[in-house]
């Protein structure tokens, strides 16, 4: 293992009731984090490959965590973000760093397929810093009924000199979604985005 | 899960596995959970003498969260080694609402844990046990914070040593939030568990193997 692991922290909302109107089955998002080393804290570094191989290590264990915490099949996954907040001994680029270029690959193993761009989001922090992951279906990007978000944010964490990772995934859309849009039953899958 | 005065919302669960903080990593990680439940709070918005329907209405509440933290947090009962309680009330309500989880949820992990004392006496505030050798698990006071807060306010949830309160390894707490939740008129109660020590302790007290009177203290 290339990330240098100081704990791992996994969560699970579920809604049974929103507006007062039972939401039936309850909508279940599960958010897995890694606070990680930032090896390239505190110096300047044009390659930052160390951190794209993080990235795709990450991207299969956080992904699978959310899965087993949902205790779903991968291909009952419906969408899916990802985020990363980066102690302030760190640039911004490092997030990116982990989250662009490898990260998605085995994301999408765990979740069984996965057209869609991943959405995410990036930010410097401190300790409790909390950044609101993006989430969109993980087969067509225009699916409104996914459109959502869940907060991500470790008390503890990052310390200048780390990175929390965070992947988002569900098994449903909003609680009471109901402003139109594209439809899961109208999906072609193809193209990522309809 | 619904009665007339249990009505859940939402359930939120956190585990987080601890590999070190920045010492020496640990060979078996760390495992500390909590679990919230998001409840409608029949009491909001105006003052009641008798809440205590309430409390009794919680108790099969709390023997569904502990089990489900357990299973959340991926270990079996027999590994839970620290335990703590509490409640946030949203901005309807008042703080003794929060206190109607004293019983419930410490009763719950209790049984999840295999305590042998008597419910009854617990309820009115005893712990029952007279002990001779070990009398069972979950001797300790469950150690417990409650306030009254906005949605997503944090709770610092207090962990100590299930079986002598005086364990200072276990001397910890959790911090849990709700995004979003408690909105005026709901009350978040949540369970807490570890399975062990802080995860560089090392500042001397009763150890955990060094339990002896078996009466929740030392």
């Amino acid at each position: 293992m290339k990330a240098k692991i100081r704990k791992i922290i996994v969560q699970v909302d579920e809604i049974h009731f929103d507006g007062g109107k039972a939401v039936n089955p309850p909508t279940r998002r599960a958010l897995a984090m890694a606070v990680i080393a930032n090896p390239y804290a505190g110096r300047f570094s044009d390659s930052l490959d160390e951190l794209i191989d993080i990235g795709e290590e990450l991207g299969g264990l956080l992904g699978e965590r959310c899965v087993q915490a949902l205790g779903i099949a991968p291909a009952q996954a419906q969408s899916y973000g990802k985020a990363a907040i980066v102690g302030e001994g760190g640039e911004l680029e490092h997030a990116a760093a982990i989250l662009h270029p490898k990260l998605g690959a085995p994301l999408r193993v765990a979740v069984s397929q996965g057209a869609a761009l991943v959405p995410s989001a990036k930010k410097q922090g401190t300790l409790g810093t909390a950044v609101d992951v993006p989430l969109g279906h993980k087969d067509a990007a225009f699916v409104r009924s996914h459109f959502d978000a869940m907060e991500a944010r470790v008390a503890d964490a990052p310390r200048a000199n780390e990175i929390v990772v965070a992947v988002v995934v569900t098994d449903s859309g909003r609680p009471h979604a109901r402003v139109g849009g594209l439809q899961v039953h109208e999906i072609v899958g193809k193209d990522g985005l309809r | 899960m619904m009665n007339d005065l249990i009505d859940v919302r939402r359930i939120f669960t956190h585990v987080e596995q601890i590999h070190h903080e920045f010492g020496p990593p640990a060979n078996m990680p760390l495992v500390r959970g909590a679990i919230a439940a998001v409840l409608r709070n029949p009491y909001a918005g105006a003052y009641h003498a008798d809440i205590l329907p309430m409390m009794e209405a919680l108790n099969p509440l709390g023997v569904d969260l502990a089990k489900q933290l357990c299973d959340a947090m991926g270990v079996a009962p027999d590994q839970i080694q620290g335990y703590g309680k509490g409640a946030i009330v949203g901005a309807n309500g008042e703080l003794e609402h929060g206190a109607l989880w004293h019983v419930p949820g410490g009763y719950a992990m209790r049984e999840l844990l295999g305590w042998k004392g008597e419910r009854a006496s617990y309820t009115q505030g005893g712990g029952g046990d007279k002990p001779t050798g070990q009398p069972g698990n979950g001797l300790s006071i469950v150690p417990s914070t409650k306030k009254v807060g906005p949605p997503g306010a944090a709770l610092d949830v207090p962990l100590t040593h299930i079986n002598a309160s005086y364990v200072r390894s276990h001397f910890d707490a959790i911090e849990m939030r709700v995004p979003g939740a408690p909105h005026a008129d709901e009350i978040i109660v949540i369970l807490a568990m570890s399975t062990g020590a802080r995860v560089h302790a090392r500042v001397g007290g009763l150890k955990a193997q060094d339990i002896s009177q078996w009466n929740g203290l030392r």
